[in-house]
């Protein structure tokens, strides 16, 4: 059934994001140059870390679903992008924060690193609207995972410009030359990676079997009622799966769409 | 717990401890929205998944009149 190893997969995201919490103010060394504010370290960058990967892995589920014409692919791609952009908005909110305490702005407008985390969100923040503004389902999924393979591929590059680009004062994580994070912090940083990784797919997991059971009870209802009982699904981003598309039928069974969804 | 103080650093809660408390807030409060959300969506589905029900045991009870008036006659 839908949701299955939910419950450990929640158990477990609790278990790392306290241990996290735990570690953070009562492991972690103070900064000695930032002092306490640092502590913002440890939600910020794995954040930040994971949404940038979210938006590569949701390009590869749309290039599944190209290659496959598996609509299922498009869910998780659409998913994945959707649970990014909410992280993309904490890893946002979190280092405007850490800028204020640290260096007296909410934002700096010079600094590579900041205003291409911003790119990269403006960028896939058009990726609902794309979707919302396709009625056919098939041409939805399609053109969308056009979108997310582009925008993926997008990350990576950017990443790599920012990283040749001259840094002014954001630091970097992972840096190239000497110093680094220091073996107590580093082991804080891996864990709270852990934990947002764990979040991250948790919400995802949440995310699926909410639409999958949405569209098995669609389904029931029809079986039950008839088709007049189930009112037309009006337009949306979201990836209709077990509505019948509304374009023309494809002739092979490849790219065929199930009537139902997905287990 | 009160070991576990004794050893931590000391929380200094001036200004620091403002914008640190406000980063931990803005995370953890996206987290319980996105779970009132879900929330709301679940009990959307338990309702529709009640209604379901209510019309499958009105479907059963007609046919099993039906079937009765049937084997009466």
């Amino acid at each position: 059934m839908y949701g299955k190893g939910l419950r450990a997969l929640s158990l477990a995201t609790f278990a790392a994001l306290t241990a996290t919490f735990a570690l953070v103010f009562f492991y972690a060394p103070l900064d000695a140059d930032q002092g306490f504010i640092q502590k913002i370290f440890y939600v910020h960058v794995p954040v930040a870390i994971v949404t940038l990967c979210a938006y590569v892995l949701g390009g590869i589920f749309a290039a599944i679903h190209l290659k496959t014409h598996d609509r299922g692919w498009d869910l998780r791609s659409y998913v994945v992008i959707h649970i990014a952009l909410i992280f993309n908005v904490v890893g946002l909110l979190t280092g405007a924060i850490w800028a204020k305490a640290s260096w007296g702005h909410w934002w700096v407008w010079d600094e590579p690193t900041l205003v291409s985390f911003l790119i990269v969100f403006l960028l896939f923040a058009t990726y609902q609207p794309l979707r919302f503004s396709i009625e056919d389902p098939e041409r939805q999924a399609r053109y969308a995972a056009v979108f997310a393979v582009m925008a993926g591929a997008f990350v990576p590059l950017n990443f790599a410009a920012v990283r040749a680009a001259t840094a002014t004062v954001h630091p970097r994580t992972f840096g190239t030359t000497g110093g680094g994070l220091p073996s107590q912090m580093a082991w804080v940083f891996v864990v709270a990676i852990v934990a947002m990784a764990l979040l991250f797919a948790l919400m995802c997991c949440y995310e699926i079997a909410a639409k999958q059971t949405r569209w098995q009870l669609r389904a029931l209802r029809r079986r039950l009622l008839g088709s007049d009982a189930v009112a037309p699904l009006g337009r949306s981003a979201a990836p209709a799966l077990g509505e019948p598309s509304r374009s023309a039928p494809r002739e092979s069974g490849r790219g065929s769409y199930p009537a139902e969804a997905p287990s | 717990m009160s070991v576990l103080f004794a050893v931590a650093p000391a929380l200094p809660l001036d200004e620091a401890g403002k914008y640190v408390a406000g980063a931990f807030v803005a995370f953890v409060g996206v987290i319980v929205i996105y779970v009132a959300i879900m929330g709301v969506r679940l009990q959307r589905m338990s309702r529709e998944l009640s209604e379901l029900h209510r019309a499958l045991e009105a479907r059963e009870q007609g046919e099993a009149e039906r079937a009765k008036g049937a084997a009466a006659r």
